[in-house]
C-alpha cells in the first residue's frame, strides 16, 4: 500500500491543531510558530499532490479507500481531480498567508485567567477548519464530505464569534453583541442547510444503496441505477440547497455580509476564500455528477438567482458604508458569477468558474487582508473615515490597488481571464444571460474604484497623518499574493491544463456538449 | 331435570375425586439467564439491611461499596449471558414466559446498568457543597420526612443527617428498568413500571436544596404517573379480554388470527377488535408518557427542573432507555399485526412530539428544562425508528438510546458543577461567560451540546443518522425532513447556551464551577469519551446493536 498523501494533507493541520491548542498559555509566540510551520508543511504536501496528479490520467487519482462505518455504507474515500487539486492548492496555500496576517489578532487584551488562552484557540481553530476544508475537497464518498462539510462549521463559527474585529464603531460591548449575532446567524444559515442536506444523503443511499461517488456515477451512466425523476429532483434540491447558503447564493446569502463584517480580515478571508468554495465545489462535484437530469431541469432557476446574485451584490456593494462589508457584497455577485459558469453547462463556463473560485480566493484575500491591515492602523471600518492614504502610505494604497482591480478582473490579472471564460461560456449558450451578467463587471469597477477614491485619494485625513505603511510581516503577506495574481493573469495555462480534463468529465456526466459556433449561419 | 342439564360450576363438584388432585407445578425459575436482575434487586435489598444495621457513619461507604458492585456484577452477567449466545441463537423466555433473554433486553440491560453506575458516581458526590457542620454533604435531603424550613429539619443538618436511602432506591429503579423492555407478558410489564417508578417519584421528592420546588415536582410526577399507570392497566385489562391472556407471543397469535380456540370465561369478548385497539393504544400511551413524547409530556419539565439534578439526569437517560425498549417490544412483538393502525398515529405522535419540542425549548430559559425540552425532541427522533417497522427500526433505535443516554447523564453531571451560593445555578443568564472562566467545563458541556444537536463526529450525529436512515427505508422519508427541519430548530437553543458560555461576558456575580470529586469528574469522562467514540468510531457499537435487533417471541 502506497503511503495515504491525501490523508496525510488533512491530518497533518489537523494535529497541528491539537498540537498548537496543546501549547501552554505562556507561549503564545510559539502557537504562532508552530501554526505557520504546520501550514506551510501542509502546503508542501499540497504541492506534492499537485505535482503527483497527472492531469490526462484517470478521473480520481491518488485514491485512498479505508473502511470507516461499514455498518452505514461509509468508507473513508478519498481521491482528487483536477478540480479538487486546484482548489486544495489554493486552500494550502492561503492559509499560511492568513496565519501571517492574524499574528496579532487574538493576542489577550487582558489576562482574565490563567486557563484562557485565545491565541492558541484561534490558530488551532484555523488549521481545524484547513483540514475539514481540505477533506470536503478530497472526500469521494458523499458521506464523508457531508460529515466534514458540516462539522467545519463549527470552528468556524468559534472563529467568528470568539476572535471578532476590534475596529468596531459602538465600543466592546456593541461589537461583543454583534459578532454573536454574525456568529449563530451563520451556523444557523449553514445548519439548516446541512441538515436539509443529511435528508437527501439519507434519501441517496435508499435510492441509490451506496455513498461512493464514482460507484454512483458510474451506475447511473450504464443504466444499472434508475432514479425517478422525482427522486432525482427532491435530492438535487436537498443538496443544492445545502451548497446554495454556503456558496453563498441569493436570496440565501444575507449571513455572510454579517460574518464577514464582525470577523477579523483574515477569518474573513478564510469564509470567503476558503470555506465558501466548498460550496461552489460541492454544486460542481456533487450535483451535475450525482444529479445530471434534475441538474438541467433547475438549470433556468440557478442561472436567474445567479443573475440576481451578480447585480444585486454589485449594486449593494456600491452602497456600503463599511469597507468589509464592501468585499462581502462584491463576493455574493462573484459567486453569482462561479454558479452561473457552473450552471451554464459549457466546458468554457465550467472551467471558467472552477479558475473564478481560484483566482476569486487569492484576489480577495489580497484586497481583504490590504484593507484589514488598514482598518487596524485607523480603528475603523467605515469608508468616510479614510482619505488621501496614498499619501502617508503609498504602498499600502498600491497594494490595495492591484488587489481591488483583480477584484474588478482587470486584462492582466487573473480573475479576468475565468471572468471571461465564464462569460463566454454564457454567451455560447444564453447570450441573454451573458449580456446581464456583464453588467457586473461594470459594476465592480464602479465599487472598486469608488473605494479606492475615497479612501486613498484626496486630502490627508487629520487623523492619519501619521499612518505608518505596510510591515514586514504584512508585506510578506501581500507581495506574494499580488505576485501570483500577475502571474496567473499572464500564464493561466498551468492552472487550466489542471482544471481542463476534470471539466470534461463533469460535461460528460451531464451528457451536455458545447453548442457549435454559429458563425456559419450569420454569414 | 337430568345432572347434565345442571351448570358446569355445580356439576364440578358434584363429581368429587374421579381423578387425585393435581399436584400444583412449582414454576421453572432460570436464575441463571435471570441473574443480572436478581443481583440488582438483591443488592436493592441488602442495601436496605444496611440502611436498617450499619451504623450511620457507615452508611455512606457501605452503600456506594454495595450499588458499585451489585451494577458492576450485574453488568458483568449481562456481557456473559450474551457472550453465551443468549443475546443470538440462545435467545428465548425465562421465568415461564413471563421474562425475555433476548438480544435488545441484554442490550438495554446493559445499558441501563452502565447508566446506572454513571448515576451512582453522580449520586455520590459529596464535595460540590460546602459542608455544613463539618459534615460532608451531598444533593440530597437531610432527612426527607422533615418539613422544609423547620426545626426538625436544621437538627437533622446539624446532626450531619443523609439520605443514603437513595442507593437503594437508585438500585430498585434500576432493576426495574432492566425488567421493562425484557417484560414477555403484560402483567411484567405493569409490575416492572412500578418498581421502577415508585422509586423515581421517591427521588425525585429528595433535594437538598429547593425542597418545596422537588417535592412539587414528586407530587406531578406521582400524580401523572399514576394516571398513565391506571392507564397502562385499563389497557392490560382490555387486551386480556382480547386475547384471553397477557402472553405476549399468544397476543400476538390472537392478533394474527393464528389462535381460534376462544376461552369460555372470555367468550363474550375475545377476538372483539374495539377491546383490541382501545386496550393496545392505552398500553402505548403509558409508555408515551414514560418516554416523554407529546402530548404526553407535559411533566417532563416540571420534573426534570425539581428533581435533584443527578436523579434528572439518572431519569432522563434511564426512564428513555427502559420505556422505549419496552414501547419496542410491545409494537414488535405484540402488535405487529396491527401495524396499520399504530403506524400512523404514531407517525403523527413522531412528527408532534419532534415539532413541540424543538420550539417550545427556544423559549426556556433555566438550563434544566431546557435539556428537558431537548429531551422531548430526542423521544421525537427515536420515534421515528421505532416506526420503521424493520431490523434496522430496532438496532437504530438501541444504538440510539445508548449514545443519547451518556451525553444526557454526562450533561446533568456538569449541571451539577455550575453553582453559586443558591446552590446549582440553573439559570441561563448565569452560565454568561462561563467559557472564559473555566475553559474545561464549558468545553466539555459544548460536547454535549454538539452532540444533542447532531454535528457530525458526535454519537448525537451517528444515532440521529440511523434512525433517520432506518425510517427512511421503511418509507416514512416525510418524518425524515420533518426531523431535520425540528434539528435545525433544535440547534438554535443548543447553540445560544454555547454562545453564552463562550462568547458573553461573564458577569462579576456568576456562578462558580465547584471542583469536584474524582465521582462526578469520572462520570462527566465517562459520559465524554462515550460521545466522542460512538461519533468517531461507532462500528463496533453499531455491529452490537444490529446483531442484538431480534426479538424473542
Amino acid at each position: 500500500m502506497s503511503f495515504p498523501l491525501l490523508t496525510a494533507t488533512a491530518v497533518l493541520p489537523a494535529l497541528g491543531a491539537v498540537a498548537t491548542a496543546a501549547v501552554p498559555a505562556a507561549r503564545r509566540t510559539a502557537a504562532k510558530w508552530l501554526a505557520l510551520l504546520v501550514s506551510l508543511a501542509t502546503l508542501v504536501l499540497a504541492v506534492v499532490v499537485a505535482v503527483r496528479f497527472e492531469p490526462g490520467g484517470a478521473r480520481y487519482q491518488l485514491t485512498e479507500t479505508y473502511e470507516w462505518i461499514p455498518a452505514f455504507g461509509v468508507r473513508w474515500e478519498l481521491g482528487v481531480d483536477g478540480i479538487g487539486v486546484a482548489l486544495m492548492l489554493l486552500t494550502a496555500l492561503l492559509i499560511p498567508f492568513i496565519v501571517l496576517a492574524g499574528w496579532h489578532d487574538a493576542d489577550p487584551l487582558e489576562t482574565r485567567s490563567k486557563r484562557w488562552r485565545p491565541t492558541q484557540g484561534f490558530f488551532a481553530l484555523i488549521l481545524m477548519v484547513e483540514a475539514m476544508v481540505i477533506l470536503s475537497f478530497e472526500a469521494t464518498d458523499v458521506f464523508l464530505f457531508y460529515i466534514f462539510f458540516e462539522a467545519m462549521l463549527i470552528p468556524m463559527y468559534f472563529l467568528i464569534g470568539g476572535f471578532g474585529d476590534r475596529a468596531h464603531q459602538g465600543g466592546e460591548e456593541a461589537a461583543a453583541t454583534q459578532r454573536s449575532y454574525a456568529a449563530v446567524k451563520f451556523l444557523l444559515y449553514n445548519l439548516a442547510g446541512g441538515l436539509i442536506m443529511l435528508a437527501a444523503v439519507i434519501g441517496l443511499y435508499v435510492a441509490a444503496g451506496s455513498f461512493s461517488l464514482p460507484d454512483i456515477v458510474a451506475a447511473r451512466a450504464s443504466g444499472e441505477l434508475e432514479m425517478g425523476a422525482n427522486t432525482e429532483r427532491l435530492l438535487f434540491l436537498g443538496f443544492f440547497f445545502a451548497f446554495a447558503v454556503k456558496a453563498p447564493l441569493w436570496p440565501l446569502h444575507t449571513w455572510l455580509p454579517n460574518a464577514m463584517g464582525e470577523a477579523t480580515a483574515p477569518v474573513a478571508v478564510l469564509i470567503t476564500a476558503v470555506v465558501d468554495k466548498v460550496g461552489t465545489f460541492a454544486m460542481l462535484r456533487f450535483c451535475l455528477g450525482l444529479f445530471p437530469e434534475a441538474s438541467k431541469w433547475a438549470t433556468p432557476v440557478v442561472l436567474v438567482l445567479a443573475l440576481i446574485s451578480i447585480v444585486y451584490g454589485a449594486l449593494l456593494a456600491v452602497g456600503q458604508r463599511d469597507i468589509k462589508r464592501l468585499v462581502a457584497y462584491a463576493s455574493i455577485s462573484h459567486f453569482g458569477f462561479i454558479i452561473l459558469g457552473i450552471f451554464v453547462m459549457t466546458s468554457q463556463g465550467q472551467s471558467g468558474a472552477t479558475l473564478y473560485m481560484v483566482n476569486h480566493g487569492i484576489s480577495t484575500a489580497a484586497l481583504m487582508l490590504v484593507a484589514g491591515f488598514l482598518i487596524s492602523r485607523r480603528g475603523s471600518r467605515l469608508i468616510a473615515d479614510y482619505g488621501g492614504v496614498q499619501k502617508v502610505a503609498p504602498v499600502l494604497a498600491g497594494t490595495f490597488l492591484i488587489g481591488g482591480l483583480a477584484t474588478l478582473s482587470l486584462p492582466g490579472l487573473a480573475p479576468f481571464v475565468s471572468e471571461f471564460l465564464v462569460l463566454v461560456g454564457a454567451f455560447a449558450r444564453y447570450p441573454v444571460v451573458g449580456i446581464i451578467a456583464t453588467f457586473g463587471i461594470v459594476l465592480a469597477a464602479l465599487y472598486t474604484l469608488v473605494l479606492y477614491q475615497r479612501t486613498m485619494t484626496g486630502p490627508v485625513k487629520p487623523e492619519l497623518v501619521k499612518l505608518p505603511d505596510l510591515r514586514v510581516r504584512e508585506l510578506a503577506v501581500v507581495a506574494p499574493l499580488i505576485a501570483l495574481l500577475i502571474f496567473l493573469g499572464v500564464y493561466p495555462k498551468p492552472l487550466t491544463d489542471l482544471v481542463n480534463p476534470a471539466v470534461r468529465h463533469t460535461m460528460s456526466d451531464v451528457q451536455e456538449h458545447d453548442p457549435e459556433p454559429e458563425v456559419e449561419a450569420a454569414k | 331435570m337430568s345432572a347434565s342439564a345442571v351448570h358446569g360450576l355445580w356439576t364440578d363438584l358434584a363429581a368429587p375425586a374421579a381423578e387425585p388432585i393435581a399436584r400444583i407445578q412449582a414454576p421453572t425459575i432460570e436464575y441463571a439467564q435471570l441473574s443480572p436482575v436478581l443481583i440488582v434487586i438483591g443488592a436493592a435489598v441488602l442495601g436496605i439491611l444496611v440502611e436498617a444495621f450499619v451504623p450511620r457513619r457507615g452508611r455512606y461507604h457501605a452503600q456506594l461499596f454495595v450499588s458499585g458492585v451489585a451494577l458492576a456484577a450485574g453488568f458483568a452477567a449481562v456481557v456473559a449471558l450474551a457472550v453465551s449466545g443468549y443475546a443470538t441463537t440462545g435467545a428465548g423466555v425465562a421465568a415461564e414466559g413471563a421474562v425475555a433473554v433476548d438480544g435488545p433486553a441484554l442490550f438495554l440491560q446493559g445499558v441501563i446498568l452502565l447508566v446506572g453506575l454513571v448515576a451512582l458516581f453522580t449520586f455520590a458526590e459529596r464535595r460540590l457543597d460546602p459542608a455544613t457542620h463539618g459534615n460532608p454533604v451531598d444533593s440530597f435531603a437531610a432527612q426527607a420526612a422533615s418539613v422544609p424550613g423547620s426545626d426538625s429539619e436544621k437538627a437533622a443538618v446539624k446532626a450531619g443527617f443523609t439520605t443514603t436511602e437513595v442507593f437503594p432506591l437508585l438500585l430498585f429503579a434500576v432493576g426495574g428498568m432492566m425488567v421493562f423492555p425484557a417484560a414477555n407478558d403484560l402483567l411484567t410489564l405493569f409490575i416492572a413500571l412500578e418498581v421502577f417508578s415508585l422509586p423515581l417519584y421517591l427521588l425525585c421528592a429528595l433535594a437538598r436544596r429547593k425542597r418545596l420546588l422537588s417535592q412539587e415536582a414528586a407530587v406531578k410526577y406521582f400524580l401523572l404517573g399514576a394516571f398513565a399507570s391506571a392507564f397502562t392497566l385499563f389497557g392490560i385489562a382490555l387486551l386480556y379480554g382480547y386475547a384471553g391472556s397477557v402472553n405476549y407471543g399468544r397476543i400476538a397469535q390472537v392478533v394474527e388470527g393464528t389462535v381460534q380456540e376462544v376461552s369460555p370465561a372470555l367468550a363474550g369478548t375475545m377476538g372483539n377488535d374495539v377491546l383490541l385497539l382501545i386496550g393496545a393504544a392505552l398500553v402505548t400511551m403509558g409508555l408515551l408518557f414514560k418516554v416523554g413524547a407529546v402530548p404526553f409530556h407535559m411533566w417532563t419539565p416540571d420534573v426534570y427542573q425539581g428533581a435533584p439534578t443527578p436523579v434528572t439526569g439518572f431519569m432522563a437517560s434511564a426512564t428513555k432507555v427502559a420505556a422505549f425498549g419496552a414501547l419496542l417490544r410491545l409494537l414488535y412483538v405484540v402488535l405487529p399485526g396491527l401495524r396499520w393502525d399504530w403506524r400512523p398515529v404514531m407517525w403523527a405522535v413522531a412528527a408532534v412530539t419532534m415539532v413541540i419540542g424543538a420550539i417550545v425549548a427556544i423559549t426556556q430559559t433555566d438550563i434544566k428544562r431546557l435539556l428537558a425540552y431537548s429531551s422531548i425532541a430526542h423521544a421525537g427522533f427515536i420515534l421515528a425508528g421505532v416506526i420503521a417497522t424493520r431490523p434496522e427500526g430496532i438496532s437504530s433505535v438501541l444504538f440510539y438510546l445508548a449514545a443519547y443516554s451518556f451525553v444526557t447523564v454526562g450533561a446533568f453531571a456538569v449541571v451539577t458543577l455550575v453553582r453559586d451560593a443558591g446552590g446549582e445555578a440553573t439559570h441561563l443568564s448565569k452560565w454568561a461567560g462561563l467559557g472564559r472562566r473555566s475553559p474545561l467545563v464549558a468545553a466539555v458541556f459544548a460536547v454535549f451540546l454538539l452532540a444533542f444537536a447532531g454535528i457530525p463526529l458526535t454519537s448525537g450525529f451517528a444515532g440521529k443518522f440511523a434512525v433517520f436512515k432506518a425510517a427512511a427505508e421503511g418509507g416514512a422519508a416525510p418524518l425524515v425532513v420533518v426531523g431535520v427541519l425540528s434539528s435545525a430548530v433544535a440547534a438554535f437553543f443548543y447553540i445560544r447556551v454555547i454562545v453564552l458560555m463562550f462568547f458573553s461576558e461573564p458577569k462579576p456575580e456568576g456562578p462558580t464551577v465547584a471542583v469536584p470529586s474524582p465521582l462526578t469528574t469520572t462520570a462527566i469522562a465517562v459520559g465524554a469519551a462515550v460521545t466522542v467514540v460512538l461519533g468517531v468510531a461507532p462500528q463496533y457499537f453499531l455491529d452490537l446493536a444490529n446483531s442484538a435487533g431480534v426479538f424473542v417471541r
